[in-house]
């Protein structure tokens, strides 16, 4: 028997082996490139030959200091944190709504479904089609707003980086809600309705109950809303290169458009934009392993507890028992 | 207790209300875009915002179609694209997910941290790597550049392997073997039809994500003829349809149009499908 399945061991190695080349030549060499490249000299558009920097660590030092980096860094995370806490309050609150058992909704599938769809549509087509609904003089926020009378005159909403960063951080917002709130349904309905009949016996309201039983329930699926939505956030591209080309005055500039404008645009800075990727890639992966720490298998996390101590509880009988043969 | 019915049901009328503003704020945009579609500059220019179609639908198109936008060039190659890596995806994602709950081997659990490890990193963020990488073998206006590394998906070997645990009992595949069948055959002819809602529900995701990406085509295709419909899109904002409303809204609308049609039908699975990928989260 036990021969059996070692002879089948190898097909375990074999199943996987496609994806282990694909991943070799595809992440795992690109990612020791960017970080090789971030300590050299290459530049220039067609460029492939390089050398390393005299000091090593010149790219990151530039990147790190320039003043237009620490602007994409700290746009890109403003954005992404004041379009997640609004994002995450609505989701919270028509999740909510919808898996509460006293209201019924009238039409909650076809809510769910609208709610979603932004998600869905290319967001270079959505950063595109905002550009054009916020135009000036006549677009069709402005057409809308003087003909309600809520302005006198055509307002050039995009000239102010105010404006131009709400507008993103709209954007992200309303494509983002319908797909988190469809995640935390799914996370509500998922706690066993026992505890919430249990709520209900001791005479919780509403209220008390989304705040005593709902959320601390769904506390890992938050967790996992919140790190998701952080990489993504930290990688954010479409929107803001093709609404506003990160401007106006580098408002909506992100570390991501930053990064491609110093590597394919101008004087092709491929070694200062592998550096700040892998500053990017030391984040990011900061981030994920957080989520991976979090999420891991607690049961399997348990076994491994359990066994460990009973085999260090084994070893310390030996070890006795040796003592005792000793004396 | 009079009372407390009438205070439940303001309580659900103004929720309704709440759902109806966020559905319009859903469908307004996109509305806008499809009717602006069929309307000329000049009457966009007096009134950007009507619900009433007009007839310049055809004129719009001429104009669109004369520039450098070409929507059925992009949007072939964004077929080809999507449907080559949503097929690469899935098929080996199910089958490194085999591997790793089927068979005992001794890196078994080493691989799959690893896989667990990388899954978050996303691949925007090594981008500078694999262009130079993939100019140095002169392959950059080759979309199967944008395809082969479908092949290796962590995330997704990590939603099969948690789908494949529960759904494929290890008795059916011994009861295989012992009729004689290969592994390979096990595999194809029988875990992948058990894994077929999983698949289906990978599939529309890696399409999606696939048929919108920006950032990879972007970087890699620079000849005209292999540009993907995002791309095409980006040319929507340039200077040549800068007065031209109408065709920029109907190059819009004939990207956006074919998504929205195909979500609509499939919205029931979609939804479920968002719901599933978070249940193991």
């Amino acid at each position: 028997m036990k021969k059996k399945s070692f002879s089948y061991a190898k097909y375990g190695y074999i199943f996987t082996l496609p994806f282990t080349i694909a991943y070799l030549i595809f992440s795992a060499y690109p990612t020791l490139y960017t970080a090789i490249i971030g300590f050299t000299d290459l530049k220039g558009i067609g460029k492939t030959d390089w050398h390393f920097l005299k000091e090593p660590f010149a790219n990151f030092v530039t990147i790190l200091t320039s003043p237009t980096f620490q602007n994409a860094f700290k746009n890109t995370v403003f954005l992404w944190v004041c379009n997640f806490i609004p994002q995450l309050l609505l989701a919270l609150l028509l999740a909510a709504w919808f898996t509460d058992r006293r209201f019924k909704i009238p039409g909650e599938g076809a809510f769910k479904v609208m709610f979603y769809m932004p998600n869905i549509i290319t967001a270079a087509t959505i950063a595109i089609l905002f550009n054009a609904l916020f135009g000036y003089p006549m677009g069709p926020v402005n057409d809308l707003l003087t003909r309600f009378g809520f302005i006198s005159q055509p307002y050039n909403f995009l000239v102010k980086k105010s404006v131009a960063k709400g507008v993103v951080i709209f954007i992200q917002t309303w494509m983002w809600y319908g797909y988190t709130m469809i995640i935390l349904i799914s996370g509500i309905l998922g706690i066993s309705p026992e505890i919430f009949e249990a709520a209900e016996v001791d005479g919780a309201n509403g209220w008390q109950t989304f705040w005593h039983v709902t959320l601390p329930n769904i506390r890992t699926i938050m967790l996992f809303t919140l790190v998701t939505s952080l990489i993504g956030g930290l990688n954010m591209f479409d929107i803001p290169r093709l609404f506003l080309m990160g401007g106006p005055d580098n408002a909506t500039l992100t570390t991501s458009v930053f990064i491609y404008n110093q590597a394919f645009s101008g004087s092709y800075m491929y070694n200062r934009a592998a550096a700040a990727s892998m500053i990017m890639f030391i984040i990011i992966s900061a981030v994920s392993g957080i989520m991976f720490y979090f999420l891991r298998d607690k049961d399997e996390a348990k076994l491994h507890k359990v066994m460990k101590q009973q085999i260090k509880a084994e070893r310390r009988r030996q070890k006795e028992l040796a003592k005792g043969g000793q004396a | 207790m009079k009372k407390s019915d009438n205070h439940h049901y303001l309580a659900k009328t103004l929720i309704f209300i709440a759902c109806v503003f966020l559905a319009i704020l859903s469908l307004f945009p996109f509305v806008v875009m499809l009717v602006n579609a069929t309307r000329s500059t000049t009457q966009i220019q007096q009134h950007a915002v009507s619900l009433i179609p007009s007839s310049y639908l055809a004129n719009n198109l001429k104009v669109l179609l004369g520039k450098s936008f070409k929507p059925s060039v992009g949007f072939m190659n964004s077929l080809i694209i999507s449907v080559c890596t949503t097929l690469l995806a899935t098929y080996f994602s199910t089958l490194t997910a085999y591997g790793l709950v089927v068979y005992d081997w001794k890196l078994k659990r080493a691989y799959f941290s690893f896989i667990m490890a990388i899954m978050m990193i996303p691949a925007q963020i090594t981008m500078i790597g694999f262009y130079q990488m993939v100019y140095k073998i002169h392959m950059t206006n080759k979309l199967s550049m944008l395809i082969l590394p479908a092949i290796a998906s962590p995330s997704m070997v990590f939603f099969m392997r948690q789908y494949m645990i529960p759904a494929l009992s290890l008795e059916i595949v011994q009861s295989a073997r012992i009729d004689g069948a290969k592994e390979f055959l096990i595999f194809n002819k029988i875990a992948l039809p058990i894994m077929k809602p999983a698949i289906a529900t990978q599939a529309i995701f890696t399409f999606v994500s696939s048929w919108n990406n920006l950032f990879t085509p972007l970087i890699l295709l620079t000849d005209q003829k292999k540009y993907t419909l995002p791309i095409m899109i980006s040319l929507l904002r340039g200077d040549i349809y800068k007065t031209e409303y109408g065709a920029v809204y109907l190059g819009l609308s004939m990207t956006a149009l074919p998504l929205i049609i195909v979500y609509l039908a499939l919205s029931k699975y979609i939804i479920a499908g968002v719901a599933l990928g978070s249940v193991k989260g």
